[in-house]
C-alpha cells in the first residue's frame, strides 16, 4: 500500500466516524443554522407583519403623521433626531425614516425585503392624504451603508464562529478521544506515519467545510437576505484559512490533554472569550478604543472582519492584508508550538 | 532467582533470535520497573511472561514494541534495533496492547482496512477475517461486537502485514474459557506457520498451553525461566496437598507438627486452608489422618494435584498470578 493508501484510509476513517456520531452533526450543520435562523428572524419583521415608519419630529412632521392614519399597517414611530431614527433604521427596528421637509424624504434600506413595501405604503399614504395628486411630492433616498442590518452584521460571524467551533471540536476533541482510547498508541507501533494522521484531521475537515460554508452561506444569502457582494473564490480563500487557523489550535488544545473533561475545558478557555471579543454578536468596537489593536490580533477577529469584508463590502481577499496576515501567523505559530509540543503516548 | 536453563541464551546463535534483551532497565522515577532483565526469543518458539500485576510484564513488552524507550540496556528486534530504522521494524512485526479501546463507529472491515493501509505489503483482509473467525460480523461495528470478538479482531489487526513476530499483551484477559480458546486457536495457526510470539499473561494455562519457554517476572525481575515442565520440576514436589481442618473448639494442629510429617516440603496457608507441597504424598495423606485421629478432629476438603506453575509462583513470591 501507499503513501496515498494510508492518508485516504484515516481520512475515511475520520469522516465515517463523523457522520456515525448523529451529535456531531446536530452541531456542526444544524445548531448554527439555528442559532442564525432564530437570531436573524429575531432582527428581522415578517413580510406581513406592519410597516414601521420612524417619523423625525419637525415643522409638518405632525401632518406627516396624520396622512399615516390612513393605512392601518402603517405604525408610526416618533424621534427627536434624524440621528436616532436612522440608526433604528440600521439596527433593522423600522422599515424606513421620514423626514418632515418639503417634499418630506423617506430613506429606507433597499437590500431589505420590507423596504419596498415601505415605500409603497408610504406613497399611497401621502397620495390618499393629498386628495387629486397623482404623484405625492416626496424624495426618495436609498440608504446608503447597504447591509447594514443587524443579521447582515451578524452571519459572518456565525460563519466565523462555526468555523471556530468546528475546527476545534472536530480536530482537538478527536485527537483527544483517539488518545484517551489508546488508539492513538496502536496506530503508533504501525508504520504509519504521523504526518498521514495530521492530514488526515486536515482533508476530513476540508470535506465538511464545503458542505458547511454551502449550507450556511446559502441559508444566510437566500433565507435571510444576506448580501454576497464579494467573489466567491476570495470567501472560500478565507474560510480556508480560518478552517487551518482552528484545526491549528484544535491541534495544540489536544497535543498533551490525555481526558475528555481536560480537552474541553481547554476549548472553552480559548474560544469563550473569542465569542465575545472578536465580533460575533457584537462589534468589538464598542470595547474602549485602546483595546482594538489586541482585539485585532485575535484569529477570530482576523477571521470575522475578512469575512465581513468579503460578503458585506465585496472586497477581495488580496485587499485584506492585516485580517490575513493575522490568520496565517496564527497558523504558523499555532502548527509549529502544537506538532513540537505533541504528546504521541 | 531460579536459572532453569542457561542453554537458552547461551547456545543460539544470534541470527537464530527473533528478540534479544540484555540488561534491560525502566525506571519511573523513584520506582524500578524493570529491573535489569535478559532473554532471548528464538524464531519460530513463543515466550510466555508470566507474572502478577505490576511485576513490569507491559512495560517490558512495550520497550520491545518500540513504545518506550528503556534507560539502560539493549534490544533486537528481528536483528534489528529501534535506534536505526522504527519503521522497518514495525513492518515485520505485529502487535496488540494491552488496552486498546478500537474505534467503535467503524466496521469490522473498515477497521481491517485501515491497518492494513499502513504496511506496504501484508495479508488478504478476506484471509484475516477468516482467520480471525469473524466472517459473520464483517460489517457490524465493532462496538456491537463481544470481548471475545473484539479480542480477534485486535489480533486481527496485528497480523494484516504477516508478521514474522507477534507481541501479544494479555490477549485473553476477562475473556470467558471458550473465547478464550479461540484466540488461542488463532495464535496456533500463527504459530504453525513459524511464527515467533512473546505474549504476557496471567493464566497459567495459557503459559502453558501456548508457551515454550516462560519467563516469570516479579517486582520487574526475572524470578524463573525455563519451559514450563522445567519450572515446575523445580519445585521438586510430586504433589500440592490442601485440605481444612473442621474442628468444633480451638483445637487445631499447628504448623509445625504438620511440617514435622515425613515428606512435606513446605506449607502455607490460604484463607481457612492449608497448602502443603509434598515429595511423598501417600505417606504424607497417612501422617495426616492419624493426627487427626488422635486429636479428634476431621479433614475437609482435602485436594491432592500436581504441582502447577501457579504452585511455583506461589512458592517463589507468596503471592498468585491473579488478584483474586
Ligand atoms: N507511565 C508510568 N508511570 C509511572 N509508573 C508506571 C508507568 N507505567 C507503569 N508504571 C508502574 O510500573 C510497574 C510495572 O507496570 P506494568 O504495567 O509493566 O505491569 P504489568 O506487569 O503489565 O501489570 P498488569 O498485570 O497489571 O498489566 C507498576 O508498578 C506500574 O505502576
Ligand atoms: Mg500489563
Amino acid at each position: 500500500m501507499s503513501r496515498l493508501d494510508e492518508i485516504r484510509e484515516l481520512t475515511r476513517v475520520r469522516v465515517l466516524g463523523f457522520i456515525r456520531e448523529p451529535e456531531a452533526i446536530f452541531w456542526v450543520f444544524v445548531f448554527p443554522i439555528v442559532l442564525a435562523a432564530v437570531l436573524g428572524f429575531a432582527f428581522r419583521s415578517g413580510g406581513i407583519a406592519p410597516t414601521k415608519i420612524a417619523v423625525v419630529i419637525g415643522e409638518g412632521s405632525d401632518r406627516l403623521v396624520e396622512a399615516f392614519k390612513v393605512d392601518e399597517h402603517l405604525e408610526v414611530v416618533l424621534y427627536e433626531s434624524r440621528d436616532e431614527a436612522m440608526s433604528k433604521l440600521r439596527k433593522a427596528a423600522v422599515d424606513g425614516v421620514v423626514e418632515p421637509d418639503d417634499p418630506p424624504k423617506l430613506t429606507f434600506d433597499p437590500v431589505r425585503a420590507e423596504a419596498e413595501t415601505a415605500r409603497l405604503r408610504v406613497l399611497r399614504a401621502l397620495a390618499l392624504a393629498i386628495p387629486g395628486a397623482e404623484d405625492p411630492p416626496i424624495d426618495l433616498d436609498e440608504l446608503t451603508e447597504t447591509g447594514s442590518r443587524y443579521v447582515d452584521f451578524l452571519f459572518p460571524g456565525l460563519i466565523g464562529m462555526n468555523l471556530m467551533g468546528t475546527g476545534m471540536w472536530g480536530i482537538g476533541f478527536a485527537i483527544a478521544d483517539v488518545r484517551r482510547r489508546k488508539f492513538l498508541k496502536r496506530l503508533l507501533v504501525t508504520p504509519m506515519r504521523r504526518s498521514s494522521f495530521f492530514l488526515s484531521f486536515m482533508l476530513s475537515r476540508l470535506v465538511f467545510l464545503l458542505m458547511e460554508l454551502v449550507m450556511l452561506a446559502g441559508f444566510g444569502v437566500w433565507v435571510l437576505g444576506v448580501p454576497f457582494r464579494g467573489d466567491p473564490l476570495s470567501f472560500v480563500l478565507v474560510c480556508l484559512l480560518g478552517a487551518l487557523v482552528f484545526a491549528g489550535l484544535g491541534i495544540l488544545v489536544a497535543a498533551r490533554v490525555k481526558t475528555i473533561e481536560g480537552v474541553s475545558g481547554l476549548m472553552n478557555l480559548v474560544m469563550v472569550p473569542m465569542w465575545l471579543f472578536s465580533g460575533v454578536f457584537f462589534s468589538y468596537e464598542r470595547f474602549p478604543e485602546a483595546l482594538h489593536p489586541v482585539l485585532r490580533l485575535l484569529p477570530l477577529t482576523g477571521l470575522n472582519d475578512a469575512l465581513r469584508a468579503v460578503m458585506l463590502d465585496g472586497e477581495s481577499i488580496f485587499s485584506l492584508g492585516p485580517e490575513v496576515a493575522v490568520m496565517l501567523g496564527w497558523c504558523v505559530v499555532s502548527f509549529a508550538v502544537a506538532l513540537r509540543i505533541f504528546k504521541w503516548e | 532467582m531460579k536459572e532453569v536453563s542457561h542453554s537458552i541464551e547461551n547456545t543460539v546463535e544470534q541470527g537464530d533470535a527473533a528478540v534479544q534483551v540484555r540488561g534491560l532497565v525502566k525506571r519511573y522515577g523513584e520506582l524500578t520497573a524493570v529491573d535489569g532483565i535478559d532473554f532471548e526469543v528464538k524464531r519460530g518458539t513463543c515466550l510466555g511472561v508470566l507474572g502478577p500485576n505490576g511485576a513490569g510484564k507491559t512495560t517490558t513488552i512495550e520497550i520491545l514494541e518500540g513504545l518506550k524507550t528503556p534507560d539502560e540496556g539493549m534490544v533486537r528486534i528481528l536483528g534489528q534495533s529501534w535506534d536505526d530504522d522504527p519503521r522497518a521494524i514495525q513492518e515485520r512485526i505485529g502487535v496488540q496492547l494491552q488496552e486498546t479501546d478500537f474505534q467503535d463507529k467503524l466496521k469490522v472491515f473498515e477497521m481491517l482496512r485501515l491497518f492494513r493501509s499502513f504496511y506496504s505489503k501484508g495479508a488478504d483482509l478476506n484471509d484475516i477475517i477468516e482467520l480471525i473467525g469473524l466472517t459473520e460480523k464483517r460489517n457490524a461495528f465493532v462496538k456491537d461486537l463481544s470481548g471475545g470478538q473484539r479480542q480477534r479482531l485486535s489480533v486481527g489487526c496485528a497480523l494484516l502485514n504477516n508478521p514474522e513476530m507477534l507481541f501479544l499483551d494479555e490477549p485473553t484477559t476477562g475473556l470467558d474459557p471458550q473465547a478464550r480458546r479461540r484466540v488461542w486457536e488463532v495464535i496456533d495457526t500463527f504459530k504453525a506457520e513459524g511464527g515467533t510470539v512473546l505474549l504476557t499473561t496471567h493464566y497459567m494455562e495459557e503459559a502453558e498451553r501456548l508457551a515454550d519457554d516462560l519467563l516469570i517476572l516479579d517486582h520487574g525481575r526475572v524470578i524463573a525461566r525455563g519451559s514450563p515442565a522445567s519450572i515446575i520440576a523445580t519445585l521438586e514436589a510430586e504433589s500440592v496437598v490442601s485440605f481444612s481442618i473442621a474442628s468444633d473448639g480451638e483445637a487445631s494442629l499447628s504448623d509445625e507438627e504438620l511440617q514435622a510429617l515425613d515428606g512435606v516440603q513446605s506449607l502455607r496457608h490460604e484463607g481457612n486452608g492449608i497448602v502443603l507441597s509434598v515429595t511423598q504424598t501417600q505417606s504424607v495423606i497417612a501422617g495426616l489422618f492419624e493426627l487427626v485421629k488422635i486429636r479428634g478432629l476431621q479433614v475437609d476438603n482435602l485436594h491432592t494435584h500436581r504441582p502447577t506453575l501457579e504452585d511455583v509462583f506461589v512458592s517463589l513470591t507468596g503471592k498468585h498470578l491473579r488478584d483474586e
